[in-house]
């Protein structure tokens, strides 16, 4: 089996793994679920560092920069804002 | 990769899981939270030793001067919005992050379509151009989510051919996109699929309602996720696959969820724009009666003298940020004896969830939040009912009126209350723009003026009676 193919085996088993995982959740926890996803895909700030560091020339290098400053914000902001929405539940009595 | 590296992905993919399964309980989703960023600052440290200059040389230092700063910015700008936003804002903050995450995949896909050779794999530059449409899709379509809950749009943008115009983008996307497969590796054509993306997303967001905005953003999200996925492959980054899948199918499932909240299917929210259904119904929903207006003072005296009442907060009570005012009036009503309680529609306010958050940041203990399905059944024994800036979720023409564009939508079955007390601003409507006849109900009472001044009177009366 070729490395793409692996890949591929573990992207299949990924969705279906994240179907498992919220298959009961509170409707009250949708928003701070969704907004606490939001952050993870904010992985895609490996993906920017990784482009900027073989970009070549000034367009790539541009793009590259806004790429990491943008994944930076979706990832730390998107950590932080569900942290604030999670703390306001915090109090049960 | 090596493979110390590739074991702290396994274990960052490991606490990207266990934090999803933390997030889906209300005890554990803090930690569940703080689990997820955790796995990200370990990705984010095993991916240093990863990174390579062009054609495999050392990363120069202005490389990496260029890329600390752009992290430093983006957490800059990001922890600015995150701590500064309101309370009420914060859908629409979750939308521009969702947003930039898809612009980073987009871009991440165009530069690696420069360095792409004749010898690529097909399914290298599919998983590419999936990335680029995906995140492009999801960086315009996040921002006209954000301005639509910022108020910018009032009715939803409609216009003939809507569908066709959509439909002629998306093949003329697809075109591009087999061009480029085939062997047209031009950057012209990139671009041109981005502009396309980006336009497609923006159209297709354009039609549809406020009211339905989080379920937009919920699958926003889950497209950033499969982009960031797609994106993994093309650069090969087994952390980025596993992330994104996560986020691409729990998000898909998550939107499903909102959708069945408000029982509408998915396909209802997102093509077919609510407005429009509302025209045809108008004269349908035209209720009789008349609207019964009262004063502070016989209000505070029905709710004094009440032994159960029951509170339905709605969106009007986030923005008029008088949820301080609203647990001081049931401590005060609680000093008289009387038994208070929250009742909570599973899509009051522009998120799943709003009302939770905003009842606790005002400390109101989590036992007096009842859930709609169990509050109802006890709703005809229930004396008071005060309903405080919502309007569509107790709106009876959901269960009586089938032309009602929001008819099936479950509901808070307030008009079985002895009293029913509705606290708003003028006779406006609710976010889906149609009539509620609750108003005009002989046992209904229009308390008009600012949630929280009419609170604070409230308050105010009851301490003193």
């Amino acid at each position: 089996m070729t490395a793409d193919m692996l890949i591929f085996f573990i992207f299949v088993l990924s969705i279906f793994l994240g179907f498992e995982l919220i298959s009961k959740v509170p409707s009250m926890l949708h928003t701070p679920l969704m907004s606490g996803t939001n952050a993870i895909h904010g992985i895609i700030l490996l993906g920017g560092m990784l482009v900027l560091a073989s970009a070549e020339g000034f367009i790539q290098h541009v793009a590259g920069f806004i790429a990491v400053v943008l994944g930076s914000a979706n990832v730390f902001g998107g950590f932080m804002v569900t942290d604030r929405m999670l703390q306001m539940f915090k109090r049960k009595k | 990769m090596n493979m110390i590296t590739a074991l702290i992905f396994l274990i960052a993919s490991v606490l990207f899981i266990v934090g999803i399964k933390l997030l889906a309980s209300p005890k554990t989703a803090r930690q569940g939270n703080l689990v997820a960023g955790l796995g990200m600052v370990i990705a984010l440290l095993a991916v240093l030793p990863l990174m390579q200059g062009p054609h495999g040389t050392g990363v120069s230092l202005w490389k990496w001067f260029l890329i600390f700063a752009g992290i430093v910015i983006g957490l800059i700008v990001g922890a600015a919005g995150a701590y500064r936003v309101k309370m009420t804002s914060m859908p629409q903050m979750v939308a521009l992050f969702n947003g930039a995450g898809g612009g980073a995949a987009a871009l991440v896909a165009a530069i690696e379509f420069a360095h792409v050779t004749q010898t690529a794999s097909t399914m290298f530059v599919v998983s590419m151009l999936s990335a680029a449409m995906i995140g492009a899709v999801s960086l315009s379509g996040s921002i006209i989510a954000f301005y639509k809950l910022e108020g910018h749009f009032d009715k939803p943008v409609t216009y003939p051919a809507q569908q066709v115009l959509n439909g002629v983008l998306f093949v003329l996307s697809v075109l591009l996109a087999i061009a480029m497969v085939a062997g047209s590796h031009s950057m012209v054509l990139m671009v041109l699929f981005l502009v396309l993306a980006l336009a497609l997303g923006v159209l297709m967001v354009l039609p549809i309602g406020g009211a339905d905005m989080p379920v937009v953003i919920s699958l926003l999200n889950s497209f950033t996720g499969l982009a960031v996925a797609a994106d993994g492959f093309a650069i090969n980054n087994i952390a980025m696959v596993i992330a994104g899948t996560l986020v691409g199918s729990s998000g898909t499932l998550l939107t499903l969820a909102m959708c069945k909240a408000m029982n509408r299917p998915v396909t209802n929210v997102l093509f077919s724009a609510f407005g429009k259904v509302n025209g045809a119904s108008a004269d349908a929903v035209a209720a009789t009666g008349s609207v019964r207006p009262v004063q502070a003072d016989e209000a505070a005296m029905l709710l004094s003298v009440a032994s159960r009442v029951v509170i339905v907060p709605g969106y009007g009570l986030a923005v008029a940020q008088a949820q301080h005012q609203v647990r001081q009036l049931a401590d005060e009503l609680a000093q008289h004896g009387v038994e208070v309680s929250y009742a909570i529609h599973p899509v009051a306010g522009r998120m799943p969830g709003h009302m939770n958050v905003l009842l606790a940041e005002a400390d109101v203990p989590y036992d007096q939040l009842i859930e709609m399905d169990e509050i109802n059944p006890e709703m005809d024994r229930v004396d008071v009912c005060l309903i405080i800036g919502a309007n569509d979720v107790v709106n009876p023409a959901a269960r009586e009126d089938k032309s009602s564009p929001i008819y099936g939508m479950p509901i808070i079955e307030a008009e079985k209350a002895g009293t029913v007390i509705v606290m708003k601003r003028s006779m406006g409507k609710g976010f889906a723009g149609i009539e509620n006849a609750l108003f005009l109900r002989d046992n209904c009472r229009m308390l008009f003026g600012d949630a929280k001044a009419s609170l604070q009177e409230l308050v105010t009366l009851v301490k003193a009676g």
